[in-house]
């Protein structure tokens, strides 16, 4: 039995996982168009190969990856591209991004898939190869490209793989569900991944408010003879963090500005294991994911295998939404998700909910009250920082004290805002905060740059100068020179040496 | 329909500031009740004026900041400081000492700093400070307890205050006072001699304290603050005193119950030093904290000019308390040595 820690601090909010039906999959149908953004990971966008007004097949390349931090991207199913060009994109800012819309023809006609059952016998590097080709970013909700963290390197040997099944978040059921209905896609994934990574032990970590999943993966583990390790914990948020959920299941602690790999990690989502078994051994690109629609404001909420570009209004609709006249709509779970801007936008790879709350159900926030210091924020928060600080640093600026009170640790839980009786946005301080520090960074380097070059220059033109001065000295002494030895010229007296030379020598002709 | 731009999280767990000063007057009131039994209405009369005049004074500098006034009285946070300051003073004081101590611990203590969330100082024991170097005299004239005296009636206890110096009032000294100025006799006849000192620490004295430790305790259930404040300055008082009870001689500085269970100890560990605004951030922090209270109580209560010392000690480590909160950071996550 594996030892389980705990982490510091964490908040119980209600669960509210019931009412998303989870461990069924609901079917909603196509949307007649879908709409794919180039960039649905962290990193550089890819760069498309098609050209509107092309036909494409489901799990046909839309556009190829643009380097190494870059993953590309299929068709979910078959159909005519309409349009490249700025759409709206589901992000807190609201902003717009190229994407590709295409056309649904109703079909599903697919290319011809080639997969590798037998992958047991082939080369790590061709399998992650494989995996980027396949279009998998993290699923858990940071889209890291899946094929960079497979490959960390040979100064990062990887001990144990760790699937992370926690879904921590209310509401959220996408993982819960894809456990319970794919436990043996899971196991089989699980494998794959440890034999890319070379990692000795497998651990799939699921919290204890999902027992049908404990139940099933432990199953399909037993079924499989898998030397996989399903090791339950107590639920708490916000447990699901990467640096939480290897805390409490290892005991460790990933180094400050580190990454799992420094000690021998690698953490991802039971998502992207299914997905990277699909990849490998169906051969299909990632083109659907379980998506978790709820809130009271749904009448039909559930989970359900959405294609990615789906429209998140499509699916609104699809589950019975009767809007509030002011209403929100989340993508990601009440703690950390946010609000979306545009019910055009699509879906992602790393879309796990869409989130509908009535008033009643989550009330808005009343006016913030002032900060009574009262320290709850620090019992709550499970990096252990002092929140209560990094506000009032914050609020005044002071990007030294921030640096010193660790700002970029904080993993924006919410759990602080959460237990704050002052209902202060703490956690949108230590964002604006951030944002200000990494602008101020980014001017810091300019004014370096300009400053080096500037005094490079200085350096060139005092060089040049130095030069003519030296010249001119030069010059100056020669003269001198001339002067000292009576006015002659000691050239012009070798001249007319020469000459009289020559004319005695014509002379005696 | 329209969307809303909002930031997460988006879910609360909808505490306010209001429950958590509505649990702390609650707390207090098993202190009050046996108070009031053992000195008689004094207190009560205190704590309606001081109220009043609490909840006056901050409407109207709130209406003058050109702040919305009923927001912050609705936060309570005022009637608290109220409370906590009338507690201290003594029943049946005249009613502008009262109306002083509280304009003073609001506006001295509180508004001008900003009011709820920004004051440096703990308000009501600046207010107390105020009051007791420019009116020793009366802030030094306690009332006789129950056992001693006949506790005066309503009617009496509302002309002392009101009508101050038309009656021949009997006052005594605390418990505190006589152990300061005993000279002579070992603390154990101290103990039997002087009849308002029968008892584990004192007439009255020993079961209002207890009452405040019950009233804290609760609040320690409630969550409202950590153990480690008052359980750091309760440890250390007792630590010192028994540090300094050489056994019980003339010079001795008094037991660790009696220090304890005496003057405003438990009040103070529970109602003062928790105070949050004032106090160190971390837990750590709070543990130091509350510590060196405790251990300035001792020295000012043995060695110093005034009977009892709280509210200098709180003062003085308000002072201290940024400098307390540099050097107890808590360890971040992923910053701890690894072992390799």
């Amino acid at each position: 039995m594996r030892a389980i820690h705990d982490i510091h601090g964490g908040i119980h909010p209600p669960e509210r996982k019931a009412l998303s039906q989870p461990g069924k999959l609901a079917s909603l149908g196509l949307p007649p168009r879908l709409v794919i953004p180039l960039r649905q990971h962290l990193g550089v966008p890819a760069v498309p190969v098609v050209t509107p007004g092309d036909t494409v097949l489901g799990g046909q390349l839309l556009a190829e990856a643009n380097g190494v931090m870059s993953v590309p991207v299929h068709a979910p199913t078959s159909g005519t591209v309409r349009a490249i060009e700025f759409r709206p994109i589901a992000h807190a800012s609201g902003l717009e991004d190229v994407c590709i819309e295409i056309e649904t023809d109703g079909l599903d006609q697919w290319v011809a898939l080639t997969g590798t059952p037998h992958w047991q016998e082939c080369e790590p590097g061709a399998l992650a190869e494989r995996v980027r080709d396949a279009g998998i970013a993290g699923m858990g909700g940071a889209g890291f490209p899946t094929a960079v963290k497979l490959t960390p390197g040979p100064k990062r040997p990887i001990e144990l793989l760790l699937i992370n099944g926690t879904e921590c978040e209310p509401y959220i059921t996408a993982d819960d569900t894809l456990m319970q209905c794919f436990a043996d896609q899971l196991i089989e994934g699980a494998a794959i991944l440890a034999h890319i990574l070379g990692a000795g032990a497998i651990l799939i970590g699921i919290e204890d408010n999902k027992p049908e999943a404990i139940a099933r993966v432990q199953a399909a583990v037993t079924k499989a003879s898998a030397s996989i390790e399903v090791a339950s914990f107590p639920t708490k948020y916000p447990s699901g963090g990467e640096k939480q959920v290897i805390e409490i299941l290892t005991g460790q602690q990933v180094p400050s500005g580190g990454i799992p790999a420094d000690i021998g990690i690698v953490c991802l989502n039971p998502g992207t294991a299914v997905a990277v078994r699909e990849a490998i051994v169906d051969g299909k690109p990632l083109t659907h994911r379980i998506v978790t629609l709820t809130g009271e404001a749904l009448s039909q909420p559930c989970n359900t295998l959405a294609c990615l570009g789906t429209p998140i209004g499509y699916l609104l609709q699809s589950t019975g939404w009767t809007s509030e006249a002011q209403q929100r709509v989340i993508h990601g779970g009440p703690m950390m998700g946010f609000a979306v801007s545009n019910l055009a936008a699509p879906i992602t790879k790393i879309t796990n909910c869409l989130l509908a709350p009535t008033e009643a159900e989550l009330p808005l926030p009343e006016e913030p009250k002032p900060c009574i210091r009262c320290g709850h924020c620090a019992e709550a928060c499970p990096a252990s920082l002092l929140p209560q600080q990094l506000y009032w640093y914050a609020r005044a600026k002071d990007q030294e004290q921030l640096a010193e009170h660790r700002l970029f640790d904080c993993i924006e839980c919410g759990a602080c805002a959460y237990v704050c009786p002052s209902q202060i946005p703490l956690v949108q301080y230590y964002r604006a905060a951030k944002g200000q520090i990494r602008d101020s960074e980014q001017e810091r380097a300019r004014s370096d740059n300009s400053r080096a070059r500037f005094e490079a220059r200085e350096k060139r033109v005092a060089e040049e100068a130095a030069a003519r001065e030296e010249k001119r000295a030069a010059r100056k002494a020669a003269a001198q020179q001339q002067a000292d030895n009576g006015g002659v010229d000691p050239v012009q007296a070798a001249i007319a040496r020469a000459k009289t030379k020559k004319a005695q020598q014509d002379a005696p002709q | 329909m329209s969307l809303l731009r909002v930031t997460s999280p988006h879910a609360s767990g909808l505490k306010k500031v209001s429950e958590v000063m509505r649990d702390v007057l609650l707390a207090t009131v098993p202190g009050i009740l046996v108070m009031t039994w053992f000195f008689g209405p004094g207190t009560l009369i205190n704590l309606i004026l001081g109220g009043a005049v609490a909840l006056a004074v901050e409407y109207g500098v709130m209406a003058l900041r050109g702040r919305d006034p009923r927001v912050a009285i609705s936060d309570l946070s005022v009637l608290v400081t109220a409370t906590l300051l009338c507690i201290a003073l003594p029943p049946y004081a005249p009613w502008w000492l009262i109306v002083i101590g509280v304009l003073t611990a609001v506006l001295l203590g509180k508004q001008v700093f900003g009011g709820l969330g920004y004051n440096p100082f703990n308000p009501a024991m600046v207010g107390y400070v105020v009051l007791l170097i420019s009116f020793p005299v009366q802030m030094s004239s306690w009332a006789v307890p129950r056992e001693l005296g006949a506790v005066p009636g309503i009617a009496e206890a509302l002309q002392r205050v009101f009508l101050p110096g038309s009656i021949d009032a009997l006052t005594g000294a605390t418990p505190l006072d006589l152990l300061r100025q005993n000279t002579g006799l070992l603390f154990d006849d101290l103990m039997k001699t002087r009849p308002e000192l029968s008892g584990w620490a004192g007439v009255g004295w020993f079961e209002v304290n207890l009452a405040f430790l019950a009233g804290g305790l609760w609040l320690l259930y409630r969550r409202v603050f950590t153990w480690h404040a008052p359980i750091a300055m309760l440890a250390t008082l007792a630590l010192c005193a028994l540090m300094g009870f050489d056994g019980g001689s003339s010079q001795s500085g008094g037991s660790a119950l009696f220090h304890l269970f005496s003057g405003a100890s438990m009040f103070a560990a529970f109602f003062i030093i928790t105070d949050p605004v004032s106090s160190a951030v971390s837990n750590r922090g709070r543990l130091i904290f509350g510590a060196l209270i405790g251990l300035l109580v001792y020295l000012i209560r043995v060695l110093g000019n005034y009977p009892d010392a709280v509210a200098f000690a709180v003062l003085i480590l308000n002072f201290c308390a940024p400098f307390i909160d540099h050097y107890t950071q808590p360890t971040v996550y992923g910053t701890r040595k690894q072992t390799p």
